[in-house]
């Protein structure tokens, strides 16, 4: 299925968690906040939110800034 | 005996060591980030939230280089121009701060910029944004104009403290209009003006040089938060020194009491005495 992550469209499985497209993208693992449909998932439920077709995915993490 | 050293900083539950706080953008390699954060002798750094580059490229990132048990790091909203984008961003700051069990993640220092060219603060959506993020249970720290109406109002919105700006972030021209800032500082913390004396109000944003530092200090600043003065001088470790030096003596310099100013001059040394003639006498 069609995913947007970072605004870039991703193909994904069907049922794919967040984990799952984490594990996919290089940052399972890495101190990263995720946001579905400009809602945050915490980190406890990244092994059990399962994404839909066409899902915005947004995966920050810290950068510097003033 | 008067003190000598600056007592720490209340901003809700939080409690700032030193009254500098320091940005962790712009420094040309993490390592002079590192000692420049040091050297200035914050305990409070502020940090930005960004999409995840989505390959490993093995680069190394900025929490690679902050001691997450030595600051306390305080996310912004920097780059967001709405409410919602403000809200978000806060929310994902304070996710990922909970993650690294960092207690940073109860605050934000909010910024709900109007455009990219002079990063002024809108206000309609700061309002906004304080009101959300107050609600959801932030310790909000809010990025203002120097306007003291405005900041009246992000009092009493909720938010923790007040920041006005001396002068464009990043600009480097000081504070541009000291006279507002005193305002703001009157009013938000002296009684006589309805303000509460525990009220927390930093300068941030312009700081360009330890004087700029002092002067807000002497207007009577909280704290002030700073970036570019540091991480673009030629030398940002020698200027994070002086950058800790200035606010302390603009901390204490406020409380000392200046004495006041004199159109014509008044001799140290004492008249009575002179072996020498006086002009006019």
């Amino acid at each position: 299925m069609h995913i947007c992550v970072n605004g870039t469209d991703h193909d994904v499985p069907d049922a794919c968690t967040v984990a799952d497209l984490l594990r996919e993208i290089g940052l399972y693992g890495r101190p990263v906040a995720v946001e579905v449909d400009r809602s945050v998932v915490p980190y406890a439920e990244h092994t059990t939110f399962v994404l839909e077709p066409g899902s915005v995915v947004e995966c920050v993490t810290l950068v510097g800034g003033g | 005996m008067a003190e000598d050293h600056t007592p720490p900083l209340q901003v809700g539950s939080f409690s700032l060591k030193s009254r500098l706080v320091v940005g962790t953008g712009k420094y040309e390699t993490y390592e002079v980030m590192q000692d420049a954060l040091a050297a200035s002798g914050c305990d409070t750094v502020t940090v930005a939230v960004r999409r995840e580059r989505l390959l490993d490229d093995q680069g190394r990132s900025l929490l690679d280089f902050l001691d997450l048990d030595r600051y306390t790091i305080l996310p912004n909203t920097a780059g967001c121009f709405t409410t919602e984008d403000a809200v978000r961003t806060a929310r994902l700051g304070r996710e990922l701060l909970d993650q690294l069990g960092n207690p940073g993640k109860d605050w934000v220092k909010l910024e709900v910029l109007a455009d990219k060219a002079t990063l002024l603060p809108d206000p309609v959506g700061t309002l906004e944004a304080t009101k959300e993020l107050v609600a959801d249970g932030f310790t909000v720290l809010v990025y203002s104009s120097d306007d003291p109406v405005m900041a009246r109002h992000l009092r009493d919105a909720g938010a923790a403290s007040v920041m006005p700006a001396g002068s464009p972030i990043g600009s480097g021209r000081g504070v541009a209009n000291p006279a507002a800032i005193r305002i703001i500082i009157e009013q938000l913390t002296h009684a006589e003006h309805g303000g509460d004396p525990s009220y927390p109000v930093i300068v941030d944003a312009g700081v360009g040089t330890p004087s700029d530092v002092t002067i807000a200090m002497e207007l009577g600043a909280d704290g002030v938060l700073l970036n570019t003065g540091i991480a673009h001088a030629k030398d940002p470790v020698l200027m994070a020194h002086a950058m800790r030096h200035a606010t302390d003596a603009g901390y204490l310099g406020a409380r000392a009491g200046r004495i006041g100013k004199k159109l014509y001059a008044s001799a140290s040394s004492p008249w009575e005495g002179v072996i020498a003639t006086i002009p006019g006498e």
